[in-house]
């Protein structure tokens, strides 16, 4: 018999996703899927699934739950996070990035993000949730998909696909990190030109700052408004992820996975594939650049990304002796002190 | 591909002149994975033909890294995988690809969609009345009376824009779009109608309510309209609007439609 997560406390939003939902945008059902999708991909391999199975994605902070009917085999990747696991009055606390054997019975608690506003835990077997249209990504907007079309609640089960974990404990000995200053690169388009030669430039050189009113949809960005030469309506047309969309506010959104299939705004840049898992992370305070590169630099970098993700998987080796108790004096340490106090004024 | 496009263009009729996608349209950049094929810059029926063309010119090549296509009104947003492809590469094979002047056909089916007009279901439909100087039966007439084409699905998984919108019944969305619209509301905006598939906010006039369904996940395709469908309203009364929704409930009901070319 295969696993099962009964939730104890589902985290601020915890959404079942996968690498999303392609092929019904012309029926505007939107893609969804992990905003950190790199982070999946790493997180499936560290328990050894293949890269597009569905996993939990987590914002800010994660959930509590009990693993019942059988042991599992998780991994947390995309940011860094005490994981408690909890069996009878014994606690074993360990770090993001690698394989953690629970064992049925145990209590599983992961705790504040640092480092990033979005992770993904990946369970041997996926989560195994029904497929609707051919994905299990959460469509929150649309309620379906994921678990019941919505985030995780209190008392929820969730199955986990049959997987026997095999093997030892896989980890990631130098994990991807991210800098202080975010640069995401963007090519300007497709509608650069409603927007006056002055507002291009000054987009691509000013910081904007990641406002609260962020959401899986978008993030809305303060900065400078840009100008438009006659107006920020346009006849609605088909948008990707990425796309940054200036309503008559002047003031610029980027929108991520679950946003609209067509909109009605023009659109200054698209921020490329290779840094939207970056973007996908940003938490409200955050302060950004856009850099502009070409629609052939921009395939040029996700080419890159793709190397080195293939590259970090192939560098995944067996967790090392003792590396816990160096983990738990870690987490026990201020590290992820600033993210509870940002969790807790937002 | 040369031959694909002749045929099409063949089908279209004799004096059609069939012209590269290339010459009838420009590419614009969307980032590394995706670009526009933009027909023109208003909402037209003869170039929204040129879009549905367009994807469905690719839907039969299906060439190399070709993820997914997003028609709209007068543009194709064409998805591709850029480890399989290029933009440069795949407008290479775009571009030579012929369309006709005016792919436009009568549509195959026509949609008959029964409405409730007013009261509860259509809180609008006085206001719409008054701001158009129309009275009520007359509005239900002219939005009843006309045949609409589905321009795009979109801005809600199957919400459908139908035009045109009679002239008389023009005008500009709500100054303050309500919080929640119910699902089957009856919309109209501008020059468009539209019915609310799921709630959600929205910003248009609600003139009636439909019981019926459009949009179902657990379907493939999930919508029940397709692109260049016909679709007519047809006006009900509060006993037949709630026989139908009981219908629809125990899966009973199917759509009317005219079939062949109105």
């Amino acid at each position: 018999m295969s696993a099962s997560l009964r939730v104890l406390q589902p985290g601020p939003q915890t959404t079942v996703q996968d690498l999303g939902r392609y092929g019904f945008q012309a029926y505007g059902v939107p893609v969804c899927g992990a905003l950190d999708a790199t982070a999946l991909r790493l997180a499936n391999a560290l328990v050894g699934n293949e890269p597009a199975q569905a996993g939990l994605e987590i914002r800010l902070a994660g959930p509590s739950f009990e693993v019942i009917g059988g042991p599992a085999r998780l991994a947390l990747a995309g940011a860094l996070a005490g994981i408690e696991v909890t069996l009878g009055d014994e606690t074993r606390r360990y770090s993001a990035w690698r394989a953690i054997d629970v064992p049925e019975g145990a209590r599983v608690r992961v705790g504040a993000l640092a480092g990033s506003g979005c992770a993904v835990l990946a369970f041997a077997g996926g989560v195994d949730v029904p497929p609707v249209l051919g994905s299990r990504a959460t469509d929150l907007k649309g309620r379906f998909g994921g678990h019941e079309g919505r985030a995780l609640a209190a008392g929820d089960r969730l199955h986990l696909g049959k997987g026997e974990a095999q093997g030892p404990c896989l980890e990631l000995a130098s994990p991807p990190r991210a800098s202080g200053e975010v640069t995401l690169r963007a090519v300007p388009g497709p509608q650069a030109d409603a927007f006056t030669d002055e507002a291009v430039a000054a987009f691509f050189a000013t910081p904007y700052r990641i406002s609260r009113e962020a959401d899986r949809m978008g993030m809305r960005l303060e900065g400078p408004p840009l100008v438009f030469r006659h107006g920020a309506d346009i006849v609605s047309d088909g948008i990707a992820t990425g796309a940054i969309q200036v309503p008559g506010s002047g003031l610029p959104i980027l929108l991520l996975a679950d946003h609209q299939t067509i909109g009605g705004y023009a659109k200054i840049a698209t921020v490329i594939s290779a840094d939207l898992p970056l973007a996908g992370g940003l938490m409200p305070g955050a302060l950004i650049r856009f850099r502009a590169v070409t629609v052939a630099e921009g395939e040029e970098a996700r080419r890159a990304r793709q190397a080195e993700i293939v590259r970090l998987i192939a560098s995944l080796a067996s967790v090392r002796e003792g590396a816990r108790i160096d983990e738990a004096a870690l987490y026990q340490a201020n590290l992820i002190s600033g993210v509870v106090t940002a969790l807790e004024s937002s | 591909m040369r031959g694909v496009a002749a045929e099409a263009a063949m089908a279209g009729g004799e004096a059609m002149t069939a012209k590269r996608i290339d010459a009838r349209a420009r590419f614009l950049p969307v980032g590394d994975t995706a670009f526009t094929v933009e027909f023109g810059d208003r909402i037209d029926p003869a170039i929204n033909a040129l879009v549905h063309r367009t994807a469905a010119l690719l839907a039969e090549a299906l060439p190399e890294g070709l993820v997914e296509t997003v028609p709209s009104f007068r543009s194709l947003l064409v998805h591709y995988d850029p480890l399989r492809t290029s933009a440069q590469a795949l407008q290479a094979f775009i571009g030579p690809l012929e369309l006709e002047d005016d792919p436009r056909q009568a549509p195959s089916r026509i949609w008959r969609i029964p409405v409730l007009y007013g009261g509860e279901a259509g809180p609008d439909l006085a206001e719409v009345a008054a701001a158009t100087g129309l009275g009520k039966a007359e509005v239900i007439a002219l939005h009843a009376g006309t045949l609409y084409r589905v321009y795009v699905q979109g801005f809600l998984p199957g919400f459908a824009y139908l035009g045109d919108l009679p002239e008389a019944l023009d005008l500009p969305r709500r100054t303050s779009p309500r919080v929640r619209v119910p699902p089957g509301s009856v919309a109209i905006a501008q020059r468009m109608s539209g019915i609310y598939p799921v709630e959600s906010p929205g910003g248009w006039h609600l003139i009636g309510h439909t019981p019926l369904r459009f949009f179902d996940p657990a379907q493939s395709p999930p919508t029940l309209f397709a692109p260049g469908d016909g679709v007519r309203f047809v006006p009900v009364d509060a006993d037949a609007h709630a026989a139908i929704a009981e219908a629809v409930g125990q899966g009973r009901y199917s759509v009317a439609k005219e079939e062949g070319p109105a």
